[in-house]
Order: C-alpha cells, then structure tokens, then sequence
C-alpha cells in the first residue's frame, strides 16, 4: 500500500493515541453535566476533538495519490546523547553536587556535536563550572550542594 | 493629566539603579541571542525564567521584556552582515540589508534598523500607555463567556503564525490545553492525568515543558545539521545616512511603526509576522519593486521598525486581557504567574508600579540599545565565530541548573528531558510547538470560564452567541479560521513563509 503523506499519517496516529488516552482517563473522572461540569467534562471534549483530528490526518496521510513528503529521518546520536546527558545530571546532582554534575554534563553532552576535541571540551568545562559557581552561588544564592553529600544514608 | 502622572511613576520605578540594570541585562542579553542564529527570545526566556526567581517581579519582566525587543535590535545585525536572519523576525531584512553590506553600505543598513527600531520603540510605548487603561476597564465588564471566546480567538489566531499544516496546528493546540489540565482540579479537587506521580499534583511545570520544547529540542535539532557560518568580512565604514536614504527610509519607518502596533495588539501577531507584512508593503507601494531585493533601503527600514513595534504592542493584550498573543508573550504569562502575578486587567490597579514600570522601561530600554547597539556592533560580529559546539553545553548547563531552582528538586530536569524528546518527534512531524504552549497557558483559565458560563447559564450554551462581544470574538475566530482554510489565503500563506 502506498502512503502519500507519512507525517500526516504519524501525527494522525499521534493525535489519536493522546485523543483517546485523554477520553478513556477523564471516563475515570467524574464527568458531570453541562451546567455542573465535573472534572472529566472539559478534557473529555477535548481528547474526543484532538482523536477525531487525528482520525482525519489518518485519513488523509493514507489517501491514494501521487507522495507528498517524506518519513521523517531520524539521527540517534544527538537525540540519545543530549537526553542521557540531561537525565544524568538530574540523577547526579544531589549525590556529587553542582561542580562534578556540571562538568559531566559538558562533557557528556558535547560528545554529540560533530566533532569532539577533548581539550577544549575540558577548558569549556572548566570556564562554565567557574561561571556557573560565581553566578547562581555567589550572585543569585540558590540553595544547590556544591560538592559531595558526606550522609551515607539516604534522608 | 492621568497618563503624565501615570508615567512619572513608571519613569520612577524604571529609572531605579537597580531596574536600569537589570533592564540593561535583559537588552544587552537580547541583542546577544539576537545576532546568534539558532537561539530566540523563547528559548531565551525559557531558560533564563528561574534565574528571575531571586528578583523582585517588576525587575525581572523589565529583563525578560528587554530580551525580547532587544532581540529585535541583535537579530537585524546578523541579518545585513552575515546574511543569515539571527532570529526569524529578521529574516526579510537579509533580503535588501545584506545587498546593501555587499555595495559597501552595511554601516548605513545597521544604522536605519536602529534608528527605524527606536522610533517604533518610543511610538509603541506611547501606543502601549495609552491603550492600556481603557482597554482594562473594558475587561472588567467580561463575563466568563466574553473571556472563553477571546481566548479562543486567541487561540485560532496563534495558527496563522504557524507554518505548514492548519489541521496540525489545531491538534497541537488542543494537545496543549489538554497538557495544561495535567494537576489538581481546582473546582473538584481531583487529580486529573498524574498518573500517582506527586510531583504532577501541581500541574506538569511551565519552565519543564517551555525548556523542553525550545532548549533541549533545538539543541537536537540544530546538532543533526552541519554548522555553516561564513561571515562577509566588509569593512563598515559609512555610518551616515545620506539625504536620498534619509528622504526614502522615513517614510517606511513611519509604515512600518504604524503597521507594526497594530498587528502587535492583534491574536497572533507580534514582531515575525510584522516584518513579513511591513516588507510587502514597502514592495507593494513603491513605484520600482525591481529595486527589492538589490539593496533598497526602504526594505530594511519598514520590517525592521515593524518587528520593534509589535515586540512591544504585543504586551498590550497580555497585560491588559491576560491574553498573550505570540508564544514570547505566553512565556512572559508564564513567568508572571510564576512570580505570583495573574496576568489581566487587575495588574494596572493592583499592581500600577510594576506595569507602568515596565513600559517605561521599555523606552529605557530603546534608548540604551541605539546609544550601545553601533558601537558594539564590533563585539557581536566576533561572538558569532564561537562555534556552536561550544555554545551549546553551556545552554543545556543553564537550563539544568534553572530548572532545579524552580522547585529544588531534580524531578523537574527529568521531565524537560522527557518533554525534550517529546518535542523532538514534533519537530520531526512538522509540528510547531509554538500553539500548544499557548494552549497550555489558557488551558485552564478557558476550562473555568467556560464552567463558570455553563453554571450562570444553567447548561445553555447559548450564552456565548447572545452575549455581544462574546459573539464578535467568536464570529471574528470562524472568519480568521474559515479565512485560512481558503485555497487562495493559504497560498499567499505558505508564500510568505518561503520567502
């Protein structure tokens, strides 16, 4: 079978797996009538029009016809390296503190770009670690672990 | 009179050493994101939201506002030297600003986009002032059904801003307002789509979602790309304006002021579809098209004096509806209730020297970037040779550490990574995030009015087609929305967004 539009057809699917999502976790809610909207009402409404879009987009991305547009690419690295650079630092930060977690965050993530030099990703690290520390330490005064936690139990 | 009085105190409060820095922080950080391509107000403002926790709320809108129109300043510079648009409301100033850095009048470029931004800049204010007050107590007499439908013409209006497909941008507003029901139920009390997670209870976070969408997002997006900047290495010399560019550019300044304020004010516009309108115009009217695109003057002047002039009319609705027009307006929403603030017609009594403050900031503002923008145009030129691979750790490095800071805990950077990814596969579907964060600031407050207009109607729907203006907003919604959908609109459309 032919698709013509791919991305009309992913985003239908996408559309319709919230939309119905939506309806079937406000049927949980209590929904109320129109004048006494509970809280399912709304986010019914809107799952029930959000599932019909996407129906339409299914529709449409399924049409016969000459192709118009193409399966999106896809290219992992970047993805992969960016997102597990950030989930790590918010898994770090607590037990290492803001100096370790920021410099493993800018070496982490900077293995995503097109070319690494490990020289100059240490120097940028150092330079935002030292910027990072005067400015929401010293200026803005967050409340943020500098170094390691010494407790050895969890609190 | 009231305004004069009205404006001494914003003068007071903006004139302050502590506010004219932060609002020299905020305009010097926008023309700086504004000549660097690939970064924008949004994400600025989205990343640089929970560093203003620690100031008091007038100080941190005037830095945010400054990002914004100070962006509008920084983004033509790229624009007219390195013919690469550092923001997307400058892109039509590449057209005739780089011709005009090729023949070796690049100084006289930069200077009418300064000059044509701070007019508009000190005509918006004065627009922004003096609707202000009116059109807050004309709020004051909405009902809930009168606010439901303004939000949904604001709703609709966000998609013509939109590029690509209007069915999309629907469902991606509607993906929005469902996204903003995630939390509490305020009426019921209920937990609605938290799955058990605690940290959900409060609703999924505002700066998560924006920094998920906009920062981490872009960085994916902008590393699949090879990084290519080649910059003119032209001498600027000619700073001075001759007559004959004088006598054509002020006319376009005027246009393009005018045309700007008005489409800052309206749903969906704001400064990118301002410089694009401002640019037909000028093409449109002059009596030698054939010389666009080759270095007329008019065609830097006109958009650029537009895209100042709507950055700062598009506070009007936001601060006097509670509306936000554009995306950067729903982070400035965003950042306003995070400091406790609801944005609406309560702001001018309630809170009357933070809102004249920040519109007299802003000329603060305009003043101070065309006294620094020229001389420091030299500094900006080198910045744009810090190559992206360095750049872009120190963004994610700031969005992680701002976003512990919202609510001291790691749960947050978490979820902007899952909201990252979420972003990505819109991105990849051609998606713009742009309506659903609008439909996630409004989502709530449409939920309420619409229950509050259900409950006085008894159930009758009625309501929101008997009332007037509610009637207006929504016959105004059809008619922009059936407009779009007209093959010959949605040409001219996808024309524009090409060009």
């Amino acid at each position: 079978m032919q698709i013509n539009r791919p991305k009309d057809l992913l985003t239908g699917v996408l559309f319709l797996a919230f939309g119905l999502a939506a309806m079937g976790l406000s049927l949980g809610l209590k929904i109320g009538t129109a004048a006494r909207m509970g809280p399912g009402y709304f986010p019914f409404a809107l799952g029930l029009l959000l599932a019909a879009l996407g129906g339409v987009l299914v529709v449409r991305g399924l049409r016969p016809g000459p192709p118009r547009g193409e399966w999106p690419t896809l290219r992992p690295k970047p993805l992969l390296i960016v997102l597990s650079s950030v989930l790590l630092f918010s898994q770090v930060l607590i037990p290492l503190g803001l100096l370790l977690s920021t410099a493993l965050l800018v070496v982490l993530s900077s293995l995503a770009g097109h070319e690494f030099r490990l020289r100059e990703t240490l120097l940028n690290a150092a330079a935002l670690v030292a910027v990072v520390v005067v400015l929401f330490v010293y200026l803005l005064e967050f409340p943020i672990p500098l170094g390691p936690s010494l407790r050895f139990s969890a609190p | 009179m009231e305004l004069l009085s009205n404006l001494a105190l914003g003068f007071e409060t903006a004139v302050s050493p502590m506010n004219v820095l932060y609002c020299l922080v905020g305009a010097l950080i926008g023309t700086l994101i504004g000549v660097l391509p690939g970064i924008g107000p949004v994400q600025t403002i989205a990343i640089l939201l929970p560093t203003t926790f620690a100031l008091p709320p007038v100080s941190a809108l005037i830095m945010l506002a400054g990002i914004y129109y100070g962006a509008q300043y920084g983004g033509s510079t790229t624009s007219i030297l390195v013919n690469v648009p550092g923001e997307a409301s400058s892109v039509v100033t590449c057209l005739d600003g780089h011709q005009m850095a090729r023949q070796g009048r690049g100084g006289a470029a930069l200077t009418i986009a300064a000059l044509g931004s701070f007019f508009a800049g000190c005509f918006a204010t004065v627009v922004l002032a003096v609707l202000a007050v009116p059109l807050a107590e004309l709020a004051f007499r909405f009902g809930p059904a009168e606010y439901f439908s303004l939000m949904l013409f604001g709703l609709v209006g966000s998609v013509v801003l939109a590029s690509g497909s209007l069915l999309k941008a629907v469902g991606m507003i509607l993906l929005g307002l469902l996204l903003g029901m995630i939390g509490t139920d305020v009426t019921s009390g209920a937990h609605r789509f938290t799955f058990g997670v605690p940290e959900l209870a409060d609703g999924l976070g505002f700066v998560s979602l924006a920094m998920g969408l906009f920062g981490v997002c872009d960085i994916i997006s902008s590393l699949e790309k090879r990084e290519k900047r080649d910059i003119l290495k032209s001498k600027l010399t000619g700073f001075w304006l001759s007559r004959r560019e004088l006598k054509d550019s002020a006319p376009a300044v005027l246009r393009g002021t005018l045309l700007g304020s008005l489409l800052g004010i309206l749903p969906g516009g704001g400064a990118i579809i301002s410089s694009f309108t401002a640019y037909m115009v000028e093409k449109k009217s002059s009596r030698e098209p054939e010389t666009f695109g080759r270095g007329n003057i008019r065609g830097v002047a006109g958009p650029e004096s537009a895209n100042n002039a709507a950055a700062q009319t598009s506070f009007v609705p936001l601060l006097t509806l509670g509306i936000p027009p554009n995306v950067v307006l729903a982070m400035m929403a965003g950042a306003m209730m995070i400091h406790g603030i609801q944005p609406g017609p309560r702001v001018i009594s309630s809170n009357p020297a933070l809102f004249w403050g920040v519109i007299a900031s802003m000329w603060v503002g305009n003043l101070m970037l065309v006294i620094l923008n020229l001389p420091l145009i030299g500094i900006w030129v080198r910045l744009l040779s810090v190559p992206y691979r360095l750049l872009y750790p120190a963004i994610l490095v700031f969005c992680c550490i701002g976003l512990y800071s919202v609510n001291n805990n790691t749960f947050d950077i978490a979820l902007t990574a899952l909201c990252g990814l979420f972003g990505y596969v819109l991105h990849k579907l051609d998606c713009e995030p742009a309506p659903l964060i609008l439909g996630f600031v409004l989502g709530p407050m449409m939920e309420e009015n619409l229950r509050r207009g259900m409950l006085l109607s008894r159930g009758d729907p009625t309501i929101f087609f008997t009332r007037p203006l509610s009637l207006l907003f929504l016959v105004l919604a059809a008619a922009l929305l059936i407009g779009m959908a007209l093959p010959g609109i949605r040409k001219s459309r996808s024309r524009a967004f090409e060009e």
